[in-house]
């Protein structure tokens, strides 16, 4: 295995005794304290989290719009500058290669925010598709009318999640109303660096995710988390992140989302633009969804009826028979019972359906539930 | 590294359980590292009272948040008794390994077995080894 890589909060990571995990590669937080304090931190106050091991790909020139247009399944014309859109980027079966942040910092400036695994299978499918290779510099002729920069390296990423995170943010600066609101974004300099703000999350809360240089990363990191003392925001780690994004039942991909799976059958159908918009994958998803397979499989929601934590890759049960696979379960720190996301064939997905989850050879009771859970 | 606690009168195994020997029987629990590693402590499995355990192999399961942890038998022997209180409220093992937190009690069929567990001192040696962490 090769050497695991380390953000440019490290250091803080280290002084303020965090228990690090390796994870996409990089040396990472699983948690400082607590996952369960931390988890309720963010739901009740605010946490503070490094997630700067994830990729930034821009786009730019006068046919930036165009190819993104072609790469992803949001609608990428009508989105307004200062905007951000979720949406993901497939293959030509309608598989997920990856799913993404798509955001229009200026009328010919875009960048894609990358899950850290797949910064590379994300990178040399555009290359592939594009037909130009992704620098990692900016070009230095910008003639051309289209260019592409992995800036992953360059960039480090926090995310002040939680009902107080607008007002920690203001005392570093920004007035309240300057903020920008939900899937918008806005620059500021935030404790002497040049920060892009963005009202987006990854955790169900309401809060901000911030772009800064490596070499901004660490005094941004530090002012949140002194100004925000007497909030009480938290730092806190990749294990209340996944805690936190299963409650609002997000998916990750490598358990909800590969490239074997659609964007359908995940439940994402919002993030697809109209099929015969002419975007990779569009072909696959329009015969699928001709077939109308009531076996195809449906991600589901269920909570444990019974005592018992589901776990990833724990088979569905139901009339005895293993009709699907866990792909995330965690007991549910809000809610205070176990809840898990899994796939099941579509017949047999309806809210309120009893199943069962095969934990180490017992069968444990489980219902359907609306998604999110919280 | 951090702070741990390790009763003196207490013998420990490399998995990180600790044994108190009471008459002909034992208690066992996990110990003050092993609750820290793994952290807030969710879920609890016990083998009901009655059932047999051998050296060495799993008699019940330990779930964290994240992760799900085989408890693995220190000693032979026929289990007495279950802490019943953990099935509502497993955080006592985070808050009190060494008390309220402890597992099963359990009769050793080979007095032996307990020539091979370590004390107090070996165990934090052993623990500090492994602790890079802290």
């Amino acid at each position: 295995m090769s050497e695991l890589r380390r953000t440019p909060l490290y250091a803080a990571h280290v002084r303020l005794k965090a228990r690090l995990v390796p994870f996409a590669g990089f040396e990472l937080p699983i948690q400082y304290t607590s996952i369960r304090e931390e988890h309720t931190a963010v739901r009740e106050r605010a946490g503070l989290f490094d997630v700067s091991h994830m990729g930034q790909i821009y786009f730019s020139g006068a046919k930036a719009c165009e190819t993104l247009e072609r790469l992803l399944t949001c609608a990428v014309d009508s989105l307004k500058v200062g905007c951000a859109r979720y949406g993901l980027l497939l293959n030509e079966s309608g598989g997920c290669i990856d799913d993404v942040m798509l955001t229009r910092e200026a009328e010919d400036l875009y960048f894609l925010c990358v899950n850290a695994s797949n910064v590379e299978s994300a990178r040399g499918w555009i290359e592939s598709q594009v037909g130009i290779k992704v620098g990692l510099t900016p070009e230095a002729e910008s003639g051309s009318d289209l260019q592409l920069e992995d800036r992953s390296d360059q960039t480090a990423l926090l995310a002040l999640q939680g009902p107080a995170a607008k007002a920690i943010l203001t005392k570093l600066g920004p007035d309240e109303s300057e903020l920008p609101k939900r899937f918008r974004v806005a620059r500021f300099n935030l404790a002497g660096a040049d920060t892009l703000v963005s009202g987006t999350g990854y955790t169900g809360s309401p809060g901000y995710e911030l772009y800064v240089s490596n070499a901004d990363a660490e005094k941004v990191f530090e002012a949140i988390l002194e100004v925000g003392a007497t909030d009480g925001v938290f730092p806190a780690g990749l294990g209340a992140r996944d805690t936190l994004r299963l409650e609002a039942a997000l998916a990750l991909h490598g358990h909800e989302l590969d490239d074997q799976t659609t964007p359908f059958e995940a439940g994402l159908d919002r993030f697809v633009k109209p099929l015969d918009s002419g975007f990779i994958g569009a072909e696959a998803l329009a015969s699928k969804a001709a077939a109308n397979d009531p076996n195809a499989r449906s991600l589901i929601g269920f909570e444990m009826t019974e005592r018992g934590i589901a776990r990833a890759d724990y088979e569905i049960v139901s009339a005895g028979e293993v009709i699907g696979r866990v792909t995330s379960g965690t007991p549910s720190p809000t809610l205070g019972k176990s809840i898990g996301l899994g796939y099941v064939p579509r017949s047999q997905s309806e809210v309120g359906r009893m199943l069962a989850i095969r934990i180490r050879n017992k069968d444990v009771a489980a219902k359907i539930v609306e998604r999110p859970f919280v | 590294m951090a702070d741990y606690e390790f009763p003196d009168e207490l013998l420990f195994t490399s998995d990180d359980e600790w044994i108190r020997v009471e008459g002909d029987s034992v208690v066992i629990g996990i110990s003050d590292f092993a609750q820290n590693q793994l952290g807030d402590i969710v879920f609890v499995e016990l083998p009901d009272a009655g059932a047999i355990t051998e050296a060495g192999a799993p008699f019940g399961t330990i779930e964290s948040v994240k992760a799900v942890s085989d408890l693995c038998a220190p000693l032979s022997g026929e289990v007495l008794e279950i802490n019943e209180a953990l099935e509502d409220t497993p955080e006592q093992v985070n808050e009190s390994c060494y008390g309220e937190g402890w597992l099963i009690k359990l009769r050793p069929s080979d007095q032996s077995q307990l020539g091979g567990l370590m004390n107090a001192g070996a165990y934090r040696q052993s623990v500090e080894e492994r602790d890079s962490d802290f």
